[in-house]
Formats: C-alpha cells, sequence, structure tokens
C-alpha cells in the first residue's frame, strides 16, 4: 500500500523545491502545516524567495505575526518569571521553547508554543513554587489524585496557570519521571548549564544536554501529537551545534553519562531518516550500538516512521493508529514499574481521579 | 465568471458530497465546502446564489465540512459537527442547526487563524466611499441595525468581522449571510419585506436564527476595500427614540480593543492601527428602538448632519 504525501516533511526536507507545487499542493501543504503546528517553519523565507502563490501570502503573513507574538509573550513572561524568583538563589534552567526563544536558537523561529517550561533544583522546588503563586500562577489540577501523581511520581508539578494572563508554566525538577525506567541524575544537567547572558539567574542547558533533553522528551512521550514539529526542532539544534567541531564527541559523551543512548539512537536515526539531518557516520555508529535487539528494532522502526509524520488525516499512513496507540502504552510503560501503571490506568479508566477532590477548607460550601 | 446560481441544485449538491467539494469565493477568501446534508445543502444553494466558483486549481483557504459524527447516537439524537482541517473545534450540535454552525464555524476560521488582519467583532457598511464600523457584543442590535441599513442603501462589508488590513488602515470586505436572531427576524421582515430567508432553525443556544442573504452588489463589490470613517456603539434599548451622541475617542477606542479577536496577535501593531483608526474616525454612542428611524439617522450621519443629530 502507498504511502499519502507528507507535504510538510517535504517543505522541510527540500525547501528548494516547492517552487513548481500547484495551488492545489500549496493548498494541501498549508492545512498540513497548520495542523502540525509548523506552518511559519515551512513559511520561512526559503534563500530570499517566496516560492508560495500570491493567494497565500494571507497565511503566511499570520503565521509570521502569530510567530513574533509568541515569541515576545514568552519573553514578557520571563521578565515577569525573573522578578517573582529573583530571591531564589538557585539555577533557573529554561527548557524546550523558552530555552530556544531566550537563547536566540533557530527552532524559536516559526513554532507554536503552549508554555514555558523551567526547570529549578529539587531542593528549590517548594520555594519556587510559592513565589511563582505570589506572582500570580496557581496550580490547574485540583483532584488529590492529580496532585500525588504529578507530586510524588512526575518530574514537574501539575502545570501553573496565570491568574490573570492565562501563561501556563510547567515546574520541573528533572527531565524524566520519578518513576522512569530511565533517570538521568539531574545534578549532571545543572552542573554544565549555560548562564543566559542579560538574564541574571536563568540558565539554558548545554548544548548537547539541550539535544539530548529535546530527543528524550520526544522518545520517551505518549502523545505524538507534536511529534513532527519535534523532530524538526532536533533537526535544528542538531545543524546549528554542528558548527562547533566539539559537538559531536560531547554528544556521544553525554548521552552514556546521562544514560540516555538509547533516546539519543533514535533521535539521530530518524532525524537523518526524515528530515536529513546532516549526522557523522562516527556518531551514527557510536549511537547504533544503543540500538534495540534485532527483533525489536524493525517494529519499532515501523512504528516511530508512522508517528514522526503530520499529525492530519490527509498524511496518515496505514497502522498509523495502531502504532500511535502502541507509543501510548510504551510512553506509559517506560514512565511508572508495572504495579504503579496498572493502578494510574485503572483509576483513569474508572475516572476515580476526577472525583477525588483536593480536600477543601471546613468553611468552604459545597 | 462562473457563480452558484449558474449551477444546477443538483450539481451544487453533487459538489458537496464530493472529495473537492464546493470551492466558492468569499470576499478575501476561498471555502471549500463539503457536506452530505441535504438541508445544508439547499441553504448553501440559497444563500450563496451570487458567489463566484472558483475553479480546481485555486488556492484554498479553509476546507471545511458539515457532518454526522458517526455512532449510534445520530438515530436517537441527530446531530452534526464542524470540521476544519481535520479537527473539530466545536461540541457537536443538535441535526438541524447544520447551516448556522456552518457559519459559525466559516467566521472561527476568520478570526482564529487569519492574523493578516486585525478583527473586530463589529458589523461594517459603506456609504459614499466612508465605512462605519459597529462593534458591538451580542444582543446589541447590532445585526438588527445593519440589516436595516443594508436595505436603506448601505453596502454590506460583513454583519460579524470587521477585517482592517494592517498596510492600508482599510475594511476588507468579507460579505456572508446575515444571521438575525428572535423578534429581530419579524422586525427586519417589517422593515423590508422583500427579505428572503434562506435558512431558518429553532431553537438553538442563541434562540431561534435566519439567515438572509448578502446583497447582489455586495457580493459583487467585495475587492473594494473602505476607508473607516464612523464607530459607533449600536445599543436597543425598547421604546427610546433615535439617540446619536458623541462618544470620547479613548472610551470608543476601548471599545474597539474588547471587540478584537486578535488584538494581542498584533502587539504594539494593533495599538498604532486602532490609534489611526480612531484618529480618523467621528465615534458616537447610538440608541435605538425603531428601525426606520434609525436608518434615517444614519442617513444624516453619511450626509454630514451629524452635528444635527441630537448631540
Amino acid at each position: 500500500m502507498t504511502w499519502p504525501d507528507d507535504l510538510v516533511v517535504e517543505a522541510l526536507r527540500a525547501p528548494q523545491t516547492l517552487a513548481g507545487w500547484s495551488n492545489a499542493r500549496w493548498s494541501a501543504l498549508f492545512r498540513q502545516a497548520r495542523a502540525a503546528g509548523l506552518l511559519g517553519r515551512v513559511t520561512r523565507p526559503v534563500e530570499a524567495a517566496s516560492p508560495w502563490p500570491n493567494a497565500a501570502q494571507g497565511h503566511v503573513d499570520a503565521a509570521r505575526r502569530l510567530g513574533l507574538a509568541q515569541q515576545t509573550e514568552i519573553r514578557r513572561e520571563l521578565k515577569f518569571i525573573e522578578s517573582a524568583l529573583a530571591d531564589l538563589h538557585a539555577p533557573i534552567v529554561l527548557l524546550k521553547g523558552a530555552a530556544y526563544v531566550a537563547a536566540d536558537l533557530p527552532p524559536a523561529q516559526g513554532r507554536v508554543f503552549s508554555d514555558i517550561d523551567l526547570m529549578v533544583p529539587k531542593a528549590a522546588l517548594a520555594r519556587s513554587e510559592s513565589s511563582l503563586m505570589v506572582a500570580g500562577w496557581m496550580t490547574t489540577h485540583h483532584s488529590a489524585y492529580d496532585q500525588r501523581y504529578y507530586r510524588e511520581w512526575m518530574h514537574e508539578l501539575p502545570p501553573m496557570q496565570h491568574v490573570q494572563r492565562q501563561t501556563t508554566i510547567d515546574l520541573h525538577h528533572t527531565i524524566l519521571p520519578e518513576t522512569c525506567r530511565l533517570r538521568p541524575d539531574p545534578r549532571m544537567l545543572f552542573d554544565k548549564a549555560v548562564a543566559l547572558p542579560g538574564h541574571p539567574g536563568f540558565h539554558v542547558l548545554c548544548p548537547a544536554d539541550m539535544v539530548l533533553h529535546s530527543m528524550t522528551h520526544l522518545f520517551m512521550n505518549d502523545d505524538m501529537s507534536h511529534a513532527l514539529r519535534d523532530l524538526s526542532d532536533i533537526d535544528l539544534l542538531l545543524r546549528h551545534f554542528a558548527l562547533d567541531a566539539g559537538f559531536w564527541p560531547e554528544l556521544t559523551t553525554r548521552a552514556r553519562a546521562l544514560n540516555l543512548q538509547r533516546p539519543l539512537f533514535y533521535g539521530l536515526h530518524h532525524a537523518a531518516a526524515v528530515l536529513g539531518t546532516p549526522v557523522p557516520s562516527g556518531a551514527l555508529a557510536e549511537a547504533e550500538r544503543s540500538a534495540p535487539p534485532a527483533p525489536v528494532r524493525p517494529l519499532m522502526n515501523a512504528i516511530w516512521r508512522r508517528a514522526l509524520r503530520t499529525p492530519h488525516h490527509d498524511a496518515r499512513p496505514p497502522l498509523a493508529g495502531a502504532a500511535l496507540f502502541a507509543l501510548y502504552l510504551r510512553g506509559h510503560w517506560l514512565r511508572m514499574p508495572p504495579a504503579l501503571l496498572a493502578r494510574h490506568l485503572t483509576i483513569k479508566a474508572l475516572g476515580l481521579h476526577r472525583r477525588a477532590e483536593a480536600p477543601k477548607s471546613p468553611d468552604t460550601p459545597g | 465568471m462562473l457563480t452558484l446560481d449558474q449551477l444546477s441544485y443538483d450539481d451544487t449538491r453533487h459538489r458537496l458530497q464530493g472529495r473537492d467539494g464546493l470551492r466558492l469565493r468569499m470576499g478575501p477568501f476561498v471555502a471549500q465546502i463539503r457536506t452530505r446534508l441535504s438541508n445544508v445543502a439547499r441553504s448553501v444553494a440559497s444563500l450563496y446564489a451570487g458567489y463566484p466558483v472558483v475553479d480546481d486549481d485555486a488556492f484554498v483557504d479553509f476546507q471545511v465540512s458539515v457532518r454526522k459524527p458517526a455512532g449510534l447516537r445520530q438515530w436517537t439524537h441527530p446531530q452534526v459537527t464542524f470540521g476544519f482541517d481535520g479537527q473539530e473545534p466545536f461540541n457537536p450540535l443538535p441535526g438541524d442547526q447544520g447551516f448556522p454552525l456552518l457559519e459559525w464555524g466559516l467566521n472561527w476560521c476568520v478570526y482564529a487563524n487569519c492574523h493578516q488582519y486585525l478583527i473586530l467583532h463589529a458589523a461594517v457598511l459603506e456609504r459614499g466611499g466612508r465605512a462605519l464600523i459597529l462593534p458591538a457584543p451580542s444582543g446589541s442590535g447590532k445585526s438588527t441595525l445593519c440589516a436595516g441599513l443594508l436595505f436603506a442603501g448601505w453596502r454590506l462589508l460583513s454583519d460579524e468581522l470587521a477585517l482592517i488590513c494592517p498596510d492600508t488602515g482599510r475594511l476588507v470586505p468579507h460579505p456572508r449571510p446575515v444571521s438575525l436572531k428572535n423578534d429581530s427576524i419579524d422586525v427586519i421582515r417589517r422593515f423590508a419585506p422583500q427579505v428572503r430567508f434562506g435558512s431558518r432553525v429553532e431553537e438553538t443556544v442563541k434562540g431561534v436564527v435566519a439567515h438572509f442573504a448578502a446583497p447582489p452588489d455586495a457580493i459583487l463589490k467585495s475587492n473594494e476595500h473602505a476607508m473607516p470613517a464612523w464607530v459607533v456603539l449600536p445599543k436597543y434599548s425598547a421604546g427610546c427614540p433615535a439617540t446619536l451622541q458623541a462618544l470620547d475617542k479613548a472610551k470608543g477606542f476601548m471599545q474597539l480593543v474588547q471587540n478584537a479577536f486578535n488584538y494581542e496577535v498584533f502587539g504594539i501593531e494593533g495599538f498604532r492601527l486602532l490609534g489611526s483608526v480612531m484618529d480618523r474616525c467621528a465615534c458616537f454612542s447610538f440608541e435605538y428602538s425603531r428601525v426606520p428611524e434609525a436608518v434615517d439617522m444614519f442617513a444624516r450621519l453619511a450626509d454630514g448632519q451629524a452635528a444635527a443629530c441630537g448631540r
């Protein structure tokens, strides 16, 4: 069975080939790119040319304006966060989108953002949470079970939303759940973090760690709705950091030190396969040593090939539903030991997590 | 140029059911509509009769559909759902509300995506090359007033969405079927007996909703942008004589901001753009209860007799 064209992948891989496309194909590209959250990225100026039809210019302008607005919003929120956490006296590491924007890295461009991810040492977590609450960010998941789920087992607190501006912060203390099979030591991440000039107190992960986090986030996840966007972020980071000759050996070394060789293998393999990321053969060969064993590897490959595509029904390959469901189960399986996972899925399935409201103060009516 | 009324109803229905849908130009946008529901097809054929049907290789801005959701529920409680780019942004509605759902969905496509324009929740009409902006939340009598004015010689640009071009400051027409609710339907029927409603649905969340087609000249002139000249905040007050009162521009500005869908996307650019709209416009608040009286008042406003309008 042939697979439908994934136009976003084509546009990201070989933007120079877009010039001869028909209007119908452009319409389909814009639809798919919007679904992937990558409309701004596929309409980046390609060598100062703008190959899209005139009729599409409005959408290009709209995507550009929305992208700028989201970057402005992130920069503004970072100022508020900076002043809210001014007295923390602990390193604050920006992760994912916020880091790309603050450090002015290529994935900041043409990408839709949802929330701001911060990481602080676990010892400073409670203080950070209360300082953010004082500044107006409130927890969002109110049931007792959800609170316990995040606070005991996860790598982050329940999302905090600002009461007036509605912006959301995910406050992390490490990059993977506490109950996960892989547990990189967060101290190692903080030790290598790079201070952000112009933002006292703010850091970003060092280049190798930033790439490894991005890969870990994507290839350990259970939700693939942003998979192609995340893979494109990885592609852009790799192309950017590769300009430094010491990057590739450092990436291999850090993956080993943090015990993240498997996500590194998946990341390098699929970035190269899907988006044509140039990966040196030495780095790829080294990562291959952490590939899954023979019977699993082709199966996982078949699954990832179906997930790392535009999430639009026009680009949906055969068996995509089964692949996404398998990754959903796998994401949960990797995240929790079996007994805890069984309990968690039972509670979710029965809706018990919604029933158990967090205890209210005795004088609250109802 | 092929318009929808040149197609037979069977052809229209056939296109709506086909894979490529029916592609209609609506002002600056081309919508590709797909539906198998015959009540929606009938309303589309009647309310979009004058709209250009574009050819197969036109760029399509929005691919939308109205269909029955899957499942057994449709046999006991028929429902309809709106699809855009494979997403379903709204909850399904009861089965007879397909056409209003299509209209609300198309509006959503514009205001949630088209940040090439600063978009206000407002009716826009034009007379003598000058545009009137009626920004207002639902229930203010904006649609009734808009319907009255377009039967009294004003050109309709839109009854819901003011699209402001940030480069020129002009208003971009997006004429679509005009919706009226509840008592307004009979009010307009009395004022303009020639009105033909192409869709009428009882018991929506907004009450009875009926649509009539945009006048032919509104569709023909949908390339003619218009410079804003008046911002008027309408309010229906039972028994009240038509009263036009000058409004402080700062207050008018805040009304535009409050009725904007994407002011935050524009940021400082939006502040300057709405500021330039206010600088150029005369600004009023307007209370009325009777449409003929209201229409007279706006005729005098357009003729430059605003000073005599009970300021």
